[in-house]
Order: C-alpha cells, then sequence, then structure tokens
C-alpha cells in the first residue's frame, strides 16, 4: 500500500471493508442502516420468505415520512394504501426488534432530518438507506449513500452491501457567499457547473473556506444534492462544528466515550496530502441565487438571467432537451425567469426543512402576507424541529403571513401524499428534484431554489429576487 | 440460491429516445405505495404513456410492432434520479432483458444489475444504428453477448461497456449478492466487534 495521504473516502472505506467478493466488489460493512415505510416492506417480505432474520436489529432504525399526510395523523389514513404502508413498516418493525422512531415517540420526521437530529448521524461510519437523498448525512463525514429495496433486504439479513469503490472528486468552494446566497444556491450551481451525471462514479468531497463556514444544516444542505449531479455519496470533513453538533445528542456516545469518539472522528478527516482523482474550485463570489429552469436539476440559471433557448447549444440532443424543457415549463425561451407566475410556494424536504431554514424565512416574512391565489405551505423536517420552531414562535409567523403550517414529513416533494400539484400548477420549491410529474400532476411544474427564495415568491405571486423583496445588503460585510 | 448464469440475452429491440430520462418518468411515485412489486408493470412510464384518461399516447412501448420487446434503448442518463428499486422492478415485470443507453446513473444500473437485468453502455451513433435497423425491421433478433461484450443485429454488430463487476456477475450467476454476503457472516462479525461505534450501537 503505497504511503501518502488518505482521503476521508478512501480511510472510511478500508476500515469497513469486510472482505472481497468474487466479481471484485467490496463486502462493505454498514455501520447505521435507515429505513422508511416506501423501499422496507419488500424487503422485509423478501427476509421472511427466506427465512432470515435482521442480522444486527440495533443498527437500524425506522421512521416514516413519505406517504404521511401533513394536515392531521389521524389513522386510518384518507388513502388506504398508505395506511397499508405504515401499518407494514410497524408490524415489521415490531416482528424484527427494530427501533421505530413513530408519531407516539414525537420523533417521527424525515429520516434524513431525523438521522442527525437523533445523534445517529456520526463521522467515520456507513450509512445506507433506501432512499437517494441519503447523501445528506455525509456532512458529518460519513460514507452515506441510497440504496434500492433489493440491498435494503441484504442490510436487513446481513449488515453489508456489494459495492463497488468510488472515485473522489474534491470540489473546493472558497470565499464568502454574498449576501442572499445560500447552501442551496452552492449545490444547485455545483450540479449546474458538473452536470447532471457528472459525478457518477465519483464521491463528493465539498471542502474550502466557503464550506467550512457552513453550519451543519447548510452542510447537510449541500450534501443532500449530491446524487442530483450524479455523485451517490457526498460528504464534508468532520471538524468542531460537527463534535458541537452531536455533543448531547440521544444516540451519541457519552463519558469516556465521547472523548474517544472525538479522537476517531478527527483521524478520519482527509489527510492533507490525500490524492483526489479530480480537483474542482468553485468561487464563492462566482455564485448568484440560483433556480432551475427545466426538468432536471442541473437546468439552472442565476435568478437575474434568462431561460436558455436552443438555438445557444449546438448539439442535436442539447437542443432536443431544451426543447421539451420549455415545452413542459411553458417557459419563452430567452426570457427573464423573474416574473413567472407561481401557484403553490413549497417550503420543506430532506433538502430544506431545518430550523435554521425556517428561522432565516421567518426573519423576513414576518409582517409580510403570502399573495392571493398562491398556496404556501412550510413543512418541518420532523417532530422536533416542530416543537423548536413552535416554541420560538416561528409558526404565528407563518400563519400570520399566509402560509399553511404542516406537520412533518416528504410532503410536496414527491407527492407520495396528500399534497400534491393540480393539473399544471407550478410551485417554487425547496425541495431537490423537478422532474417531469414530480409533485404530483403528471403536467405540474416545479422550479427549485433556496426556502428563502421560496418565501419571496410566494409573497410576489411571481418568481422573484428575494434580496430585492426584502431588501437585503448588497453593500459588501 | 442458485441463480442463472447471464451470458446472453436476446430479442427484439424498442427505442425510448431522450436524455436524463429519470426514475419519476419510468414509475411515478403515485404507483410506489405498494408492499410488493406486484403488478408494477403496467404503471411502466405511465405519464408518458396514457393521459390523465388512461388513454394511450402513442408511445413506442405500446406500439404493436415492438410488442414483445426485451431490449430497451434510451439515451444519456437513463435512470436518474431516486434510488428506488421500483424503476428497474417496472421494467422487468413489463418484459424488459437488458437495457442499452449511452450511460446509466449509477443506483439505477446496480439495482437492475441486482435484477439480472444486464445495462449496456453504447456511443450515441451505435445506439441510433440499431434504432434504424428496428424501425426497418421491428421484429429483427438483437443478440447481447456478455462474455465478448458485443452486440449483434441484422447488418450489425457492435462493441459495448459494461461497469466491470456487473458483467463478471451477471456471467457467474452472482448477480444478485445476498448468497455471497451471507457467506461472509464470520468475517462481518469480527469486522463489527472491531468497530468501537458498532458495539456501542
Amino acid at each position: 500500500m503505497a504511503s501518502g495521504g488518505k482521503s476521508l473516502f478512501q480511510k472510511v472505506w478500508d476500515a469497513h471493508v469486510v472482505r472481497t467478493l468474487d466479481n471484485g466488489q467490496a463486502q462493505l460493512l454498514i455501520g447505521l442502516h435507515l429505513i422508511h415505510e416506501v423501499t422496507s416492506p419488500q424487503a422485509f417480505g423478501m427476509l421472511r420468505d427466506l427465512k432470515l432474520k435482521v442480522a444486527y436489529p440495533h443498527r437500524t432504525f425506522a421512521t416514516v415520512d413519505h406517504i404521511i399526510p401533513t394536515d392531521t395523523r389521524q389513522q386510518p389514513f384518507a388513502d388506504p394504501l398508505a395506511q397499508g404502508m405504515i401499518d407494514a413498516l410497524k408490524a415489521a418493525c415490531k416482528e424484527f426488534n427494530i427501533t421505530y422512531f413513530d408519531v407516539e415517540s414525537g420523533l417521527q420526521g424525515i429520516v434524513h432530518v431525523v438521522g442527525p437530529e437523533q445523534g445517529l448521524t456520526q463521522p467515520g461510519i456507513t450509512i445506507a438507506c433506501g432512499d437517494s437523498h441519503t447523501s445528506t448525512h455525509g456532512a458529518f463525514g460519513a460514507i452515506a449513500f441510497g440504496i434500492g429495496t433489493s440491498q435494503v433486504r441484504d442490510v436487513l439479513a446481513t449488515q453489508t452491501l456489494a459495492l463497488s469503490r468510488l472515485k473522489v472528486r474534491r470540489i473546493n468552494v472558497n470565499g464568502q457567499l454574498p449576501v442572499g446566497v445560500y447552501a442551496k444556491d452552492v449545490t444547485l450551481h455545483i450540479i449546474r457547473v458538473l452536470g447532471v451525471n457528472g459525478g457518477t462514479g465519483f464521491a463528493y468531497e465539498y471542502n474550502g473556506s466557503t464550506v467550512a463556514a457552513m453550519n451543519m444544516e447548510e452542510r447537510m444542505t449541500l450534501c443532500n444534492m449530491s446524487i442530483e449531479g450524479g455523485a451517490r455519496v457526498g460528504y464534508v470533513n468532520p471538524d468542531e462544528k460537527t463534535f458541537a453538533y452531536l455533543k448531547g445528542r440521544k444516540y451519541s456516545p457519552k463519558g469516556a466515550a465521547w472523548e474517544a469518539a472525538v479522537a476517531r472522528w478527527k483521524a478520519c478527516a482527509s489527510d492533507k496530502d490525500a490524492a483526489y482523482d479530480d480537483v474542482v474550485n468553485i468561487e464563492a463570489k462566482d455564485i448568484r441565487p440560483t433556480v432551475t429552469w427545466g426538468i432536471n436539476p442541473g437546468q439552472a440559471i442565476f435568478i437575474d438571467e434568462n431561460v436558455p433557448s436552443p438555438s445557444d447549444v449546438k448539439d442535436a440532443a442539447d437542443k432536443a432537451s431544451i426543447v421539451e424543457a420549455l415545452e413542459y415549463m411553458k417557459l419563452k425561451p430567452g426570457a427573464p425567469i423573474k416574473g413567472t407566475k407561481i401557484d403553490v410556494a413549497f417550503i420543506g424536504s430532506c433538502t430544506n426543512s431545518r430550523m435554521s431554514d425556517l428561522r432565516e424565512v421567518a426573519k423576513y416574512v414576518e409582517g409580510q402576507r403570502v399573495a392571493p391565489g398562491v398556496k404556501a405551505l412550510v413543512v418541518p423536517g420532523s417532530m422536533i424541529v416542530q416543537k423548536q420552531a413552535i416554541e420560538e414562535g416561528l409558526d404565528k409567523i407563518f400563519r400570520a403571513a399566509g402560509f399553511e403550517w404542516r406537520e412533518a414529513g416528504c410532503s410536496m416533494c414527491l407527492a407520495m401524499n396528500p399534497d400534491k400539484l393540480v393539473d399544471d400548477q407550478l410551485c417554487a420549491s425547496s425541495s431537490n428534484r423537478n422532474f417531469k410529474g414530480r409533485q404530483g400532476s403528471p403536467t405540474g411544474r416545479t422550479v427549485l431554489m433556496s426556502p428563502l427564495m421560496v418565501a419571496a415568491a410566494a409573497i410576489k405571486g411571481h418568481i422573484t429576487d428575494a434580496r430585492e423583496v426584502f431588501k437585503l445588503e448588497t453593500a459588501g460585510v | 440460491m442458485p441463480l442463472e448464469k447471464i451470458t446472453r440475452v436476446q430479442g427484439t429491440g424498442v427505442h425510448v429516445p431522450g436524455n436524463d430520462i429519470d426514475t419519476d418518468r419510468i414509475i411515478p411515485a403515485r404507483f410506489m405505495k405498494c408492499v410488493t412489486f406486484d403488478g408494477l408493470g403496467q404503471y411502466l412510464f405511465y405519464d408518458v404513456r396514457f393521459d390523465k384518461d388512461g388513454k394511450p399516447k402513442g408511445h413506442p412501448l405500446d406500439d404493436p410492432k415492438h410488442k414483445g420487446a426485451t431490449i430497451l434503448l434510451s439515451g444519456r442518463n437513463f435512470g436518474c434520479g431516486s434510488s428506488r428499486e421500483h424503476a428497474p422492478q417496472a421494467l422487468q415485470k413489463f418484459g424488459i432483458r437488458a437495457v442499452i443507453a449511452e450511460n446509466l446513473a449509477e443506483i439505477f444500473a446496480g439495482n437492475c444489475t441486482t435484477l439480472g437485468i444486464p445495462c449496456l453502455q453504447m456511443s450515441a451513433a451505435e445506439i441510433a444504428k440499431i434504432s434504424a435497423a428496428i424501425q426497418k425491421s421491428p421484429k429483427m433478433n438483437i443478440v447481447i453477448d456478455l462474455a465478448s461484450q458485443k452486440v449483434s443485429w441484422d447488418g450489425g454488430s457492435a462493441s459495448f461497456s459494461m461497469k466491470a463487476g456487473a458483467c463478471e456477475a451477471l456471467m457467474k450467476g452472482e448477480w444478485d449478492a445476498l448468497g455471497q454476503l451471507l457467506d461472509g457472516k464470520d468475517q462481518v462479525a469480527m469486522l463489527a466487534s472491531r468497530l468501537e461505534y458498532f458495539k456501542a450501537g
């Protein structure tokens, strides 16, 4: 083994390899397994068919998030299929002795909000979940990735997965973010620059002074959308902020174990002389509030730019992609994106539904009103976030401004619950995907942006520049 | 659990053109409210194939010329988006046995391999050639040979690339890794006992 520094990815990967399989893949031990109701039922079904038990039940934790209604938790749910799924999860957790953060526990929420707030997500471990936004947990310096249902079965039955080692691309974001530019804009910008499949086969290491300056929730937003850029894994090296966040949380180590853990966590960060397969440098000052205009997260522009035109590109397939997107989104080529009328505004999702997101929005919408005709939702990421927000009076601010204040869940991000778009409604959304039909209507249109940009659009009734609406300082600090 | 050794896939083809065809399009989320994968085939590409009244929109998958096709061709970044296995499951239950694309999203391709569905990468030009041949004679047999990594069809053949581990796994009948993973049980226990955080959990 050559000497020389290792990246966090290499260290954590190597520490979790059980053995090499016949086809060259690694059998990788999974330190933490998170499950939810959509991608687990068939996995449990397969276990039962094969008469297998869960190998290490204490390493799997469950919650319900995708199908749960956000207006009322009353069961039975209006949707019998959704009721069937929550019943199946509850039964499976009981049968296989798995901790289930259900509504009764007061700890339920979006799985990628719950893991970190419970102190389950820690540096230097491997984390898997049947959901592609599992990359979120990489914010803590974990190798965290999404898996399919058969793989959920594999983790339940063996606590391991067969995986191919990823290459590592280091993305340095340097400098101070301009006013009104958030972690959401950084991640949208990275995907725009590197492309929606630029990261395929890579883990992304987010580094640089901008990332170091981010708090843990911002780092989670950043890592969350790694998969939209094709990178299954995205992470930030752990530091004092990481340790401070984790201290005292329910599943965090305590006492002497805490000191030992911090020492381990410090050691798993990338070495200064680590080698990477690729390095990309981005200047924070070049990033402006970003919104998508098309039908994948890479089709994005700054708020003050115009929607592209097919004539902007040479390649026939690229032209076709632009035409298809503009047709679906009903946008005019070359027109400003600012001023596009919205029908719905959604603040929520595993990307942006944590306390710092809600506080920032509340700060600026206090005293303002959602435009007539706009349906605006604020959906806290978990029951703990909800409780904290209520303690701080944020719920009153949102309601007074005309936002609906909801219970915790995935809600309108992917509309497997009653929160759906109708017909070709256009939604300003703080979520992570703008694919055709994503938000519950086959013709519904999604424009991704930061939570504050959603709030500004809600107030104006059209896509707009939050920096102008809320008079954010433009002079340098 | 002995799995079939997959060395060759053959059948007729159908081209679903476009780049960045995502998993929400392949299987809309509202059809994922299920506790089994049964019956997913009918919902494949549902909103692209049917209008809001359930009437067919004339999608290639519903073209009688392509009935029974087992090989799907597409563009760049096929299967991007979610890790949902429902997408490859819908493809498999519809009857698709192999996917040929310019490139594929990683989680999607891995899920396909686990189901025994080879995912091949070929250039846009080669895919266009095969597509043209399918248009001329829809019933033409396409043969995918994993050992030689070649696709052959009436009047042509070309090489493809596949993720190394996937190709080997399919050919050896180890494409569903569970059996092998279970075999490593003792070594897993040994590693688990050595990791501080794992023991503590």
